[in-house]
């Protein structure tokens, strides 16, 4: 009989064996699946139940906050936005029904207190309960108020950062819609008008042709790979044949043969075609590469509320480099149909910063802090070093010229009283040449550079400029910032 | 160290576990370590010393590690359904201490477990009876569809509880006895016609039953095991006298499917009675003959009852939407599985699981029976359940090694079946918690909030030790002997 006991102990052991293999199936293999199966309320409820942390201005002021209603097990959270449609794309929006955005999203782990298995065991040993940690963001209320008021009513774009530490500053985008209303039926009208798209986050998601503000990657191709200095000769002559197409200066105007700080200075689309055509292809991708364009922009912000930039084809798909696209005219910031240059105002910020930060991009940030409830600082964000992009001296030379921009170029609209500005103006026509696209990137002070910022509008009438339109906006926003 | 010395440094981490466990709940839910956990840890270890004084007494040479490993189960059991309703808690605790009691009256009035052989047939009939009460009207009533317990006045219980233990005491007996008259080895060689007839019968049979009906894989596969295993059984040519009884309680186990309607249990039961067919017969063939016979007649069952077809769709659709919905449906299965996603590798914690909904409802119907087990890998993870596991199976062990050394064929069988059924109510419940087999209302022993059971398995419990205690002092005697 004995034989027989130990065989049914070892067909006991086998059935226990076949439990904890099933558990494991559930609370580890296939756990994702459970969690997205669309019956499964216990994340929705469970979410309701926490009080998601704040969201604060640099100066601490409050954009995002979770009101309680009901006791007991009956209490739920419900967020409220008191900036309203000031903040709506950076901060985003949180609901159970709407779904969640912007900061909201990204942050959504701590902003929910969630932590993982290993911390959850000691926390769950201290705290009596979930409770979301508050998030300190890098945005300025004043400077966002001003970029705001600057855009109007009109479509575009405002952002400034911090090029030595990444700090996003100000991220605006109209128009704008008021996250209060996401839950509310109000919020699918608005959001199903015509061409406006005010959900569309334009600083990160739009693909606008950047113009002449592209000359300054062009131009950093140029000095970097030592193929030109400022001070090389280029002939200026309109009408030149680029890609075996005759092409024109602004208004037609001849230049003569000048130096390059010349050719930015008054933004000579056929000097920057020609200097892109012997930088060439591949280097010219290359340093976009540096700059960030090809991929999303390194920011704690949702991946799917950010394109990247970079060369599209007429599918609107990157084009990741090779022959085919007419570099004389991506290097002026336009292209035809086998290769357009597209990009977002976030990474023309970028650009702009990397000139400013001695050529190197930094990590782009909009958390400063995330703090727990009483006090301690969770997480600290310090600057960090993205990527070297050209040199030190490459960076003060570009520096050098697109500040002749501002003293005596085409962006003068931009300048500050007493503190000196660089920066490099665009104007692309769209829509077939009917609407113009309007830019200008900079940055200031040029000695000691403290912010960088991005303006565009978009679907401006012909014969406007980005010099006369987009700069007087980058003007105010400097000035708010570097008071 | 003596064996009851080993029992009581066992004891140690258990009132440790029941301490620390009633502290992290406390903790979680009000901040603060009340008195409450230090007065639970330390009424239940003076129980368990109390327990422990008394085996020390009146079973000195026991497995000295059943009764703490049954503590410890319990002493889990009480933090988990304190967790759940602190009222709960308090009443399990109660029936802990009515456990207690019954288990040492059973030590003390059961001197000698064999005494037990001489009523055997009172106690099948006491078994069989107690199935059946739920079925009376007035004190009977439904689980989940299910006749599993009787209603008096405030007071309900389930008898099928009680009811494995008074049948796996009958089927020691019984099949002490005829074990080894149930089958014997073939003494002549058989003639052609004999050999013919044995196995082109079932072959035919088969084969016809193949090609006529049109049968699935699964029909096919139980039918061959089928025929395969009564060839071999008729082989050794068994006497119909004895025979007999397997096919009784075969009809016994298909009653019960369609009296108590209830699958786990009579799983359970048909479980245990195989087990103990294999153990004093040796022949695997008989375990395929009974095995079959009853997945057919659950089948058959299955494909009638609406009850039994309902749990087993649900069983294999538990996400439809339909189901989801329905009146009885797969929302206690779906949440379960539900609530074990949360708990990933180490679970949530101790008081962190999602239990109520917004409403006040509950999320987990059942979650202090049926479910714990669900709760337990929501709060405790993966980790927590697979230690919970071990410890059945440690326990499980152990009966099965007072099973081995046990001197006589009653004591082994009874050992053995204690434990088997123990196991397979493990298995039962836990396997239909986690989807795989259908879900059943049958208790986590020792765990799951339910007096009855709770009270059962203490008295389970008792007769293992006392047969324990008996095989240890025979098997020591043995030993001694054999070195002088």
């Amino acid at each position: 009989m004995n034989r027989q006991i130990v065989q049914l102990f070892g067909l006991a052991i086998v059935l226990f064996a076949l439990l904890i293999a099933f558990t494991s199936r559930w609370t580890v293999f296939e756990a994702d699946e459970l969690r997205a199966n669309s019956l499964n309320q216990r994340a929705l409820i469970e979410q309701q139940q926490v009080p998601r942390g704040l969201i604060r201005a640099v100066d601490g002021t409050v954009l995002a906050r979770s009101e309680g209603s009901g006791t007991g097990n009956q209490r739920v959270f419900r967020r409220t936005y008191p900036t309203g449609s000031l903040f709506a794309h950076s901060v985003g929006y949180s609901f159970l029904t709407g779904g969640s955005a912007g900061l909201e999203r990204s942050r959504n782990d701590e902003l929910t207190g969630a932590r993982n298995e290993f911390d959850s065991i000691f926390a769950d040993l201290q705290d009596k309960g979930q409770e979301g940690d508050d998030v300190a963001t890098t945005l300025d209320i004043d400077a966002q108020r001003t970029a705001v008021a600057a855009l109007g009513d009109r479509r575009g774009s405002i952002v400034a950062i911090e090029p030595a530490t990444g700090r996003v500053r100000v991220m605006a985008s109209s128009p704008s819609f008021d996250p209060n209303d996401v839950p509310t039926p109000r919020f699918d009208q608005l959001n199903r008008e015509e061409g406006a798209t005010p959900v569309l986050n334009r600083a990160t998601q739009a693909r606008y042709q950047p113009g002449s503000t592209f000359k300054v990657v062009t131009a950093a191709a140029a000095l970097d790979s030592r193929r030109f200095t400022p001070d090389s000769i280029v002939d200026g002559q309109s009408g030149q044949v680029v890609s075996g197409t005759p092409l024109a200066n602004f208004g037609g105007q001849d230049f003569g043969s000048i130096t390059l700080t010349d050719a930015l200075t008054n933004s000579v689309n056929t000097v920057w075609a020609q200097v892109g055509e012997q930088v060439g292809r591949k280097t010219l991708i290359d340093y976009m590469d540096r700059f960030g364009f090809n991929q999303d922009p390194p920011l704690d912000y949702p991946a799917d509320q950010m394109n990247a930039s970079g060369i599209r084809n007429a599918e609107g798909k990157l084009r990741d480099g090779g022959d085919g696209f007419d570099v004389g005219r991506v290097a002026i910031g336009q292209g035809g149909l086998e290769g357009q240059i597209q990009v977002t105002p976030m990474q023309m910020a970028m650009v702009a910063a990397v000139v400013a930060n001695e050529g190197k991009l930094m990590r782009l940030r909009l958390t400063e802090r995330v703090v727990a409830k009483d006090g301690r600082v969770r997480e600290e964000l310090k600057p960090e070093e993205q990527s070297r992009v050209i040199s030190e001296e490459s960076a003060d030379e570009l520096g050098q010229m697109m500040s002749r921009v501002v003293e005596e170029g085409t962006g003068t609209a931009a300048a500050l009283d007493g503190v000196p500005v660089a920066g490099k103006t665009g104007t692309a026509e769209v829509a077939g040449a009917q609407r113009n696209q309007l830019w200008f990137i900079g940055f200031a002070p040029v000695d000691n550079p403290k912010m960088a910022v991005a303006v565009t509008l978009e679907d401006q009438p012909l014969g406007t400029q980005g010099g006369q339109v987009a700069a007087p906006l980058a003007k105010q926003v400097l000035q708010e910032l570097l008071q | 160290m003596t064996g009851r010395t080993r029992e009581l440094m066992g004891l140690i981490p258990v009132s440790l576990m029941v301490t620390a466990g009633f502290a992290a709940v406390l903790i979680t839910r009000s901040a603060e370590i009340s008195d409450a956990t230090v007065t639970y840890g330390a009424v239940f270890l003076g129980l368990c010393v109390f327990a422990h004084l008394f085996l020390r007494n009146r079973l000195p040479d026991a497995d000295p590690y059943l009764f703490p490993l049954a503590a410890l189960l319990a002493a889990f059991g009480l933090v988990v359904i304190y967790r759940i309703d602190p009222e709960l808690a308090r009443e399990q605790a109660q029936w802990f201490v009515v456990g207690l009691a019954l288990f040492c009256a059973t030590i003390f009035f059961l001197r000698d477990h064999h005494a037990l052989e001489r009523y055997r047939y009172l106690i099948a009939i006491g078994g069989i009876a107690l199935l059946v009460l739920p079925r009376l009207p007035v004190i009977g009533s439904t689980v989940n569809g299910a006749f599993l317990a009787v209603r008096i006045g405030p007071i309900e219980f389930q008898p099928a509880e009680f009811a494995k233990i008074a049948i796996i005491v009958f089927l020691a007996s019984y099949l002490r006895d005829t074990g080894d008259v149930l089958v014997r080895a073939r003494v002549a060689p058989m003639s052609w016609l004999h050999q013919a007839l044995l196995y082109g019968v079932p072959a035919a049979v088969v084969g016809l039953a193949v090609f006529a009906l049109d049968l699935g894989t699964a029909p096919i596969a139980l039918l061959g095991v089928f025929a395969v295993s009564l060839t071999a059984v008729l082989r050794e040519r068994p006497s119909l006298k004895h025979f007999g009884p397997l096919l009784l309680v075969w009809g016994l186990a298909m009653f019960m499917l369609l009296v108590i309607r209830d699958l786990g249990s009579s799983v359970m039961f048909f479980g245990g009675f195989l087990a103990l067919l294999y153990v004093a017969t040796a022949r695997i063939s008989l375990v395929g003959v009974g095995a079959t016979m009853f997945l057919g007649g659950a089948t058959y069952f299955a494909s009638t009852t609406s009850h039994v077809q309902q749990r087993i769709e649900v069983w294999q659709n538990p996400f439809d939407r339909e189901l989801f919905d329905a009146e009885g449906g797969s929302y206690q299965i779906a949440q379960s599985l539900f609530a074990q996603g949360d708990g990933g590798l180490f679970g949530q914690g101790l008081g962190q699981a999602l239990l109520e909904l917004p409403g006040g409802s509950n999320i987990l119907p059942a979650a202090h029976t049926d479910l714990i087990y669900a709760v337990i890998t929501d709060e405790l993870g993966l980790f927590g359940a697979a230690g919970l596991i071990l410890v059945y199976l440690m326990f499980v062990g152990r009966g099965f090694t007072t099973a081995v050394i046990a001197g006589d064929g009653f004591s082994k069988l009874l050992a053995a079946g204690l434990s088997a059924v123990l196991a397979l109510q493990v298995f039962v419940i836990v396997g239909g918690v986690i989807k795989l087999i259908p879900l059943t209302g049958v208790t986590l022993p020792l765990v799951s909030y339910g007096g009855s059971s709770i009270v059962a398995n203490m008295v389970l419990l008792a007769l293992l030790l006392v047969v324990s205690d008996d095989a240890r002092r025979d098997h020591g005697r043995m030993r001694q002997g054999g070195l002088v």
